[in-house]
């Protein structure tokens, strides 16, 4: 970490005494383009767009033709370097300008850019300088325009962007799902004056008023009161006064509430009320408590008269009064729920703090259309949301004081609602809130720490032949390691903590160290023993009656799912038991009813109702599970006349079957199988990509070919399996058609908590 | 409201405005005691009366304004002379231990009292010195004192006035205005703190919202900043004080005007953001403090009660109120703003009470709420309703009240 340094004392005394780790932050400079800055008054916001070269895991089917394929691996794996686009936007303080300039001009090698995007108060201060270390020419850009550009990019592209302060419950922060519609709504932007500005569309917008009254009358009228010079000290100040010894209360001239206009004796009647005298003496906490609150109510009242006269109920806040602080946050929370009684809530956003160079960024990217793709927040390389209140917790006050980051990667493709939810504005995937409910978090986070140095471990082990392969193994593990005791500090930091976070995290990390498919062995291997049985599994279902063979597919569905490397008691057996068989994982499973058990609905509408006209089918496992368990799953559904998409992950996720992994899958199948031959020739069985390289599923976020196809071919069914994707996330989902959500726990903790045991199974058939 | 009227009167008449701040008593001695009732006169009574109107000064704080006295007044066919006495409203449970020393329970008097102090002391009233307070609802009675003297007019002209040009230094004009229709109107009154009035009708009005940047907060601050000790004092130094040195501008921030959003380059961006820098708190005087003071919270209730009057649909805007009170500067920074922020489509209001003219005689003015609660208290003392259309006070008492007013503050300005 880098050493704050003496901090700039006066004019031109810039720090140049930090050394900056060059892993760790500017990242991907080489390839850098497309610079924008936005300098605050304190802070200093850079942003870059950059291209990584990562590595892939690509699978290529052999040419099997007239060969004898029981000894050799059905599929070869390739490792690949394959190029994305990244956002990287770092943050620092502004006594850093210049080392941090010099750092960039050095590293900054094949870079066609000629010019930097700048905003914010401070970009006329520093143009020389930028343009004299960088020989870039400095583009001013409108300090609204971009802080309103950046704000609909986050609003877009970043779940639990927004939340809402809740200073007195037990989650200080709540998160907010993504509105398929964000427009309108207010930004309220509290700097050194207050801007409102109304945004209807993404390049409709309106000042439509402001004070001020803002965070610079809190700063120099706190300064002047207390003698006390910076704002961080102002607030921490204020965090420790009591404002009743400064402002005259309703209470003070009333008595006690002032009941014809039901006003409580605790309201504040007149700031500063009771410093109307020469002859007392007041502490600066409580002076600097009461001058927060003046300016907070005042702010919270404005902006709530605003909101009514233009008939909004959103209102973000966002500027250097804002910023992460909890005091400010909490005040102006109260404020704006006093004032609108309750219909209007105060928002905050994550990345607040990077508006403007986002969106000085946008408007100097504009020729390569940002807009048109989807983002995705890198947890691997983004800090997460910090609290900067010296109170709160007093070990970040270093981090904050450094760097701070945020990585947004470039999707492959855009993604969108699935078409069949309910209530796309209320939906949420996942189904525990872990920053909501503090033992499932303690469980979670000692699950994933202890389950660690086995990731680590197997990482490593995925590429033999590569020299640096420990070392970068042990990087991840430390890095993961690290983001996990971040998140038992702060488990907001990278909005709702939830088990598909953790999972993600992982997965993030994972790539970060070059480590793109560490199951991609085992995967394979286990598609060639499952495909080995297909056929005699085939058999003894043809076999059955049925009513028989209704439940035996089912049945099937679930044992496959048993076979799960991300849940640790299977992966246990797995690795100490590898013959671990399908049967076996049958008689594993509880006996009926189950846990979770509405199988007779299904059966009774299989055996009274029409066909489905389409299913949607999300794949979990590779091996067992997707050969045995799945595919004459969807053999039957064809058999039935029903059509059915196969979705499986764009990207690698743990033992969880991609989309290249299951287009040869299916190839092989349908050598053996007339019905999936025949129905892949017509088009009655497509394979699709989710978009997604999550082991759970976040069914707001989905390929948008996925989508389309979905709405084509009138889907009436989706399934819905695994603990990743059907408890994880979507145990609550509802949906407008028919859906099934399968799973077996196979964790106890999880199973002790649904009132049930390991191997319990879950079976919800829902009809809207 | 309906008043319980009391059954006599019986002397003394009091009425008082507790407020948070200051408490404004105003007592009528009576000049016309015949022997008979001379006789009569109990004698606690009797000190009384030449307690108060012998001195002008009580124990430490108290102070009879005797400018403001208003002799040979008629009132319940009664005459005599009515007195303006103030004092903290920190003294007021050692006014209440006098009450109780006097033994004034025994008078059989009727004390009729508004401001929130009304209720806050109504207990001591009665536990200390065994006296029943009829309480008034302040703002009754503001708006039934607003309208009362709208009435009868200041000296012929309207009571009422708005500036011409709010927004020409040069060219900015006091004009009388006819509030003959004075309804709907958002009646702003800012005291320590500031209640936000929509007005429909002389009995229907609702309490919009209120603001706890008020006088207090200017005075407050001022203290706090300045050293000042009372409010004349804190506004003569803002009348030299000069607030851009405080605050910063628009242009300041953007080197000229933000066309973007249409904002002047004088438009103030940041109050006191000046002041984030050390070496500008370091050089600063106490006289630009107080300005800057003062028109920060003064554009603030400005925009509150412009937005307010936006979303009540209301296009008049009456300030009144105790901060007001010989206070120019504030006045023409409300109408300059209402208009400005509005396109002319909002007018700020405001009473003669509040004149410019009175700028110099500090002490002369009785300020409007405590004018409005005087007409209310006596009313009540007198016996009658506050929402009897048929017993307002007598005009000529009112006339006569306002001449002495107008009187009193010409001898001051010759000062």
């Amino acid at each position: 970490m880098a050493e704050r340094g003496g901090r700039g004392s006066g004019h031109g005394s810039l720090d140049k005494s930090i050394t900056l780790p060059p892993d760790e932050i500017f990242r991907n400079l080489e390839n850098a383009k497309r610079f924008a800055i936005d300098i605050g008054g304190s802070l200093t916001k850079l942003a870059y767009y950059s291209t990584v070269q990562h590595k892939v895991a690509r699978v290529r089917s052999f040419d099997h033709s007239g060969k004898d394929i029981d000894n050799e691996p059905l599929y070869e794996i390739s490792v690949q370097e394959e190029i994305t686009a990244r956002l990287h936007f770092i943050k620092f303080e502004n006594t850093y300008i210049e080392t941090c300039l010099d750092f960039i001009k050095d590293h900054l090698v094949n870079t066609e850019t000629k010019v930097i995007k700048a905003t914010g108060g401070g970009a006329y201060k520093f143009k020389d300088l930028i343009e004299k270390k960088l020989g870039l020419k400095v583009d001013k850009e409108d300090v609204m325009t971009c802080l309103i550009k950046g704000c609909n990019f986050v609003l877009r592209n970043i779940p639990h962007e927004v939340f809402a302060y809740q200073k007195d419950s037990d989650t200080e922060f709540r998160f907010q799902t993504n509105h398929p519609n964000i427009f309108p709504y207010l930004l309220v932007n509290i700097g050194s004056g207050v801007s409102i500005v109304k945004v209807e569309t993404e390049d409709k917008f309106e000042w439509i008023g402001g004070s001020s009254i803002g965070g610079g009358t809190f700063w120099g009228l706190g300064a002047l009161l207390t003698k006390t010079k910076k704002f961080d000290e102002l607030l921490q100040l204020a965090s420790k006064g009591q404002h009743t010894n400064v402002d005259m209360l309703v209470k003070d001239v009333y008595g006690g509430a002032y009941q014809t206009l039901g006003l409580s004796g605790n309201l504040i009647a007149s700031s500063f009320g009771k410093s109307t005298t020469a002859d007392k003496e007041f502490s600066k906490e409580d002076m600097a408590k009461s001058l927060l609150h003046m300016i907070s109510n005042d702010i919270g009242q404005l902006a709530c008269l605003y909101a009514k006269l233009h008939n909004l109920d959103k209102i973000y806040f966002g500027g250097f009064f804002i910023r992460g602080h909890p005091v400010t946050m909490r005040t102006i929370t109260y404020s704006i729920n006093f004032f609108s009684k309750g219909e209007v809530q105060a928002l905050f956003l994550r990345h607040e703090g990077y508006l403007g160079a986002i969106g000085a960024f946008l408007k100097g990217a504009e020729q390569d259309n940002p807009n048109q793709y989807s983002w995705g927040e890198n947890y691997a390389g983004s800090s997460g949301l910090m609290s900067t209140s010296p109170d709160v917790y007093p070990m970040q006050r270093t981090r904050s004081g450094t760097f701070d980051m945020l990585e947004m990667d470039r999707l492959e493709r855009p993604l969108v609602n699935l078409p069949l939810l309910k209530d796309p504005s209320t939906y949420i995937p996942d189904t525990v809130d872990l920053t909501d409910d503090a033992m499932a978090r303690k469980y979670w986070l000692t699950c994933f720490e202890e389950a660690l140095d086995g990731v680590a471990k197997r990482a490593a082990a995925s590429q033999p032949d590569s020299v640096d392969a420990q070392e970068r193994a042990e990087k991840f593990r430390q890095k993961y390691w690290n983001k996990l005791q971040t998140l038992r500090q702060q488990p907001f930091a990278y909005g709702t903590l939830t088990v598909r976070s953790l999972l993600d995290t992982r997965e993030h990390c994972l790539n970060e160290f070059s480590f793109p498919d560490p199951y991609s062995k085992v995967k394979q291997k286990e598609n060639g023993i499952a495909l080995k049985c297909f056929q005699s599994v085939i058999e003894s279902l043809d076999s059955l009656g049925w009513e028989e063979r209704q439940f035996a597919l089912v049945k099937g569905l679930l044992a496959g799912n048993v076979f799960d490397w991300g849940a640790k008691a299977v992966s246990d057996v797995l690795e100490s038991e590898p013959q671990f068989g399908f049967e076996e994982a049958k008689s594993k499973l509880q006996e009926r009813p189950w846990l979770e058990d509405s199988y007779s609905q299904w059966l009774e509408r299989l055996k009274e109702g029409p066909p489905h006209k389409c299913a949607l089918i999300f794949a979990d496992n590779s091996g067992i599970d997707i050969i045995l368990g799945v595919f004459p799953f969807v053999r039957e559904l064809l058999s039935r006349g029903t059509e059915v998409i196969l979705a499986c992950n764009s990207g690698p996720a743990l033992n969880d079957v991609t989309y290249s992994e299951s287009l040869i899958v299916t190839e092989r199948i349908a050598a053996m199988d007339p019905v999936i031959h025949s129905a892949l020739r017509d088009e009655k069985l497509l394979l699709v990509q989710t978009g997604s390289s999550s082991p759970c599923l976040d069914l707001s976020r989905l390929d948008q070919g996925l989508a389309v196809l979905v709405r084509e071919r009138q889907t009436d069914l989706v399934v819905i399996e695994g603990m990743g994707r059907a408890i994880h996330t979507n145990y609550y989902a509802v949906l407008r058609c028919e859906s099934l959500k399968l799973a077996v726990i196979k964790n106890s903790w999880l199973a002790d908590r649904l009132g049930g045991k390991i191997f319990s199974v879950i079976f919800k058939y829902e009809v809207p | 409201m309906k008043l319980i009227v009391p059954k006599q009167h019986s002397f003394p008449w009091f009425g008082m405005d507790i407020g948070g701040t200051l408490v404004k008593l105003v007592y009528f001695e009576p000049k016309d005691i015949t022997a008979e009732e001379e006789q009569e006169e109990v004698e606690n009574l009797k000190s009384i009366r030449k307690y108060l109107t012998s001195n002008t000064a009580y124990g430490k704080t108290g102070i009879r304004d005797v400018h403001l006295e208003l002799k040979n007044l008629t009132m319940c066919g009664r005459k005599g002379n009515l007195h303006f006495i103030r004092f903290p409203s920190c003294a007021m449970h050692r006014f209440i231990q006098m009450g109780s020393e006097k033994n004034f329970s025994s008078l059989h008097t009727t004390l009729c009292a508004t401001g929130g102090g009304a209720y806050k002391f109504e207990e001591d009233f009665r536990t200390m010195a065994d006296l029943q307070l009829y309480k008034l609802d302040e703002l009754d009675c503001l708006i039934q004192g607003l309208l009362y003297v709208d009435s009868v007019g200041f000296n012929g002209q309207p009571e009422c006035y708005y500036f011409e040009n709010p927004t020409d230094p040069e060219q900015c004009q006091k004009k009388p205005y006819c509030l003959d229709n004075p309804y709907p109107m958002l009646l702003v009154n800012i005291g320590s703190g500031v209640s936000i009035l929509a007005v429909y009708s002389k009995d229907n009005y609702k309490r919009v919202t209120g603001s706890s940047l008020g006088g207090g907060t200017f005075l407050g601050l001022c203290c706090l900043l300045t050293g000042c000790e009372t409010f004349e004092e804190a506004l003569e130094m803002a009348a030299k004080g000069d607030s851009t040195n405080v605050d910063k501008l628009v242009k300041d921030i953007y080197g000229g005007d933000y066309e973007r959003f249409g904002l002047q380059g004088s438009a103030v961006a940041s109050s006191f953001g000046h002041m984030m820098s050390k070496e500008k708190r370091d050089s600063i005087s106490k006289e630009d403090l107080a300005r800057a003071t003062l028109v920060t919270i003064t554009n603030n209730i400005g925009s509150i009660a412009r937005m307010c009057a936006l979303n009540e649909n209301i296009d008049k805007v009456v300030f009144v109120g105790n901060f007001l009170r010989i206070n120019m500067i504030s006045m023409k920074v409300l109408a300059y703003a209402m208009d400005y922020w509005s396109k002319g489509q909002l007018k700020a209001l405001f009473l003669e009470h509040e004149d410019k003219d009175h700028l110099h005689c500090l002490q002369a003015l009785i300020p409007s709420s405590l004018f409005f609660s005087l007409c209310i208290s006596l009313r009540a003392a007198t016996g009658r309703g506050v929402d009897d259309e048929q017993d307002k006070l007598p005009t000529p008492f009112l006339l006569r009240a306002q001449q002495a007013i107008f009187v009193t503050q010409n001898k001051n300005m010759m000062h």
